[in-house]
């Protein structure tokens, strides 16, 4: 017998795969084909203080081994989010879920982690950073040590339950950004979001997103994810949870190794929507072919 | 939504650039005409969205159109091929609404959830015309089986090499009926939008992620709020949409 659970933040998980946010809704769509309290927990979709219709579409657009997308937070805002989706989440989920939330302000952020904050069915938030500051001339409140640190200090001023702070990639030093976040008081740190990518359609010569660019994910950012999880364990004392492109459980454990604690699986359940039960029941068999009898045992071990 | 293997048992050209395939396989979950399933291929990464034409218990036909990459992979597959697909995606059409006399419009690509929704319909008792409209004779695909049903059959070509020269609207505007039901490009929706006498159900197209409603890909706003193409529809009813 091989011991697959783990410890985020003082809250056990039965294994360390977490469907990634806006990968998978508020669950009902996988609830149908499977029973998602095998999870070790999921990711929300991200939640914004008011709704969002999102980007317009097209959306999406196909890549090697991986896909973009613009979908722009869609999604219905904290109240509905709280008087609806969580009631529905209830019956299908009976496990801590991990809350990710945007904003577009400060004063988003804390909105909407204070009004999650009450909610026992939240175990965790996961901070997403990734969105423009609209008070700070567009840039991606992700981009700079000193306004990831900002963020995070005023999520913390509010909230009760752990903190990730939910990395962007698109930056030059994505571990100095890390290390504020963890002086800032975050009690995990998230990574990778999506990379900036873009498609052109040759019949049309046209960019095939609306929006023209995108975040680009799948098995193809795999190997950047993972080195960046790396650079940020050598850097940071706080759990990392790993993502970006995993999608079998030999990822997973290379993630772990790297040094996540916990490893979120996204686009991989568009392409195949029984992706993380089917990680879930093979990381026994590929633990014991690799010789290991604890997963706690591993996080890191690459270093 | 249910995860099959399917195995081709034909796959072969029935117009320009349009191939037509029937597999063999578990349909269990599909439930109404205008449904589509989502087809993995090897070596894309994204699964790709194909309407049902027909299906019985343990079989399915689709025609689709060599548009790109995706496409091009799947008209080669050979006979005795597995595919892994994902079935009963999106909500298809309801026929209750229908009346005795409905309208059938089918645009080039648009043609084939018309199939098996022209079936449903004789079942259930009622006298459908269907109109379906190509841009030229080289295009034109399954007259014979519609004729076959028994219905009233009208071909539109764009350019007048085969029927009725011009689009759908022209034949559909000289007709009465009790209310229409639609799939093909969007100028031909906006056409009929301008034009139809009753109430409709329109089947969209959109790039899509996921096909299962997880992903918001394929979002549109409605006058009913926000709608996911590939869970909420691909049917919307004339009511809710905003052009």
């Amino acid at each position: 017998m091989v011991n697959t659970k783990v410890n985020l933040s003082g809250i056990e998980l039965s294994n360390p795969v977490i469907p990634a946010s806006g990968t998978f809704g508020f669950g009902y769509e996988f609830a149908e084909i499977y029973d998602i309290n095998c999870l070790g927990t999921f990711s929300f979709k991200g939640t914004t203080k008011d709704a969002r219709f999102g980007n317009p579409t097209p959306r999406i657009a196909e890549c090697p081994n991986g896909m973009i997308n613009s979908v722009g937070l869609q999604n219905p805002g904290v109240e509905a989010v709280k008087s609806t989706e969580l009631p529905k989440l209830k019956e299908v989920f009976h496990k801590p879920v991990m809350a990710n939330v945007s904003g577009f302000s400060i004063e988003d952020y804390t909105y909407t982690c204070q009004a999650l904050d009450s909610e026992e069915q939240i175990g965790w938030f996961e901070v997403n950073i990734s969105c423009p500051n609209v008070h700070g001339g567009g840039m991606s409140f992700g981009t700079s040590p000193e306004s990831a640190a900002e963020v995070t200090k005023a999520v913390k001023s509010v909230t009760t339950k752990p903190v990730f702070i939910k990395l962007s990639p698109n930056v030059t030093d994505i571990v100095s950004i890390a290390k504020a976040c963890e002086d800032a008081g975050a009690d995990g740190i998230s990574l990778i979001n999506t990379l900036l990518g873009m498609r052109i359609d040759l019949k049309t010569k046209k960019c095939v997103i609306a929006n023209k660019m995108g975040g680009f994910s799948g098995p193809a950012i795999f190997p950047v994810a993972l080195r960046m999880v790396y650079q940020v364990y050598e850097a940071v004392k706080i759990p990392i949870i790993g993502m970006g492109g995993v999608s079998s459980a030999e990822d997973v454990i290379e993630m772990m190794l790297a040094g996540a604690t916990a490893v979120q699986v996204g686009a991989a359940n568009l392409v195949e929507p029984f992706a993380c039960k089917n990680i879930i029941d093979n990381l026994p068999a590929v633990m014991e072919k690799y010789g290991i009898k604890d997963l706690n045992e591993i996080i890191g071990g690459a270093h | 939504m249910k995860q099959q293997i399917f195995k081709i048992t034909k796959n072969e050209k029935i117009a320009k650039d349009v191939m037509l395939m029937h597999l063999s396989g578990d349909t269990s979950d599909l439930t109404t005409p205008g449904q589509f399933v989502n087809i993995k291929l090897e070596g894309q990464f994204l699964r790709r969205p194909i309407s049902v034409c027909d299906y019985t218990f343990d079989s399915l036909t689709l025609i689709y159109k060599i548009v790109g990459a995706g496409t091009e992979k799947i008209s080669k597959y050979q006979t005795g091929t597995d595919l892994d697909i994902l079935t009963g995606l999106g909500n298809g059409f309801d026929t209750s609404k229908s009346g005795t006399t409905p309208l059938l419009i089918g645009g080039g690509v648009g043609v084939p959830p018309m199939y098996n929704l022209c079936k449903k319909l004789l079942t259930e008792g009622k006298t459908p015309t269907v109109i379906l409209g190509f841009n030229s004779r080289d295009d034109v695909f399954f007259e014979k089986e519609f004729k076959d049903l028994g219905v009233n059959v009208i071909i539109t070509t764009a350019d007048g090499s085969y029927g009725i020269k011009g689009f759908v609207t022209d034949v559909m505007k000289n007709l009465d009926y009790s209310y229409f039901f639609t799939c093909g490009p969007e100028a031909m929706f906006k056409a009929i939008e301008n034009i139809a006498q009753t109430s409709g159900q329109y089947s969209f197209e959109e790039r899509m992620g996921c096909g299962f409603g997880a992903c918001m890909g394929c979002s549109c706003k409605t006058k009913y709020g926000n709608k996911r193409i590939c869970k909420d529809g691909p049917v919307l009813e004339r009511e809710e949409i905003i052009w």
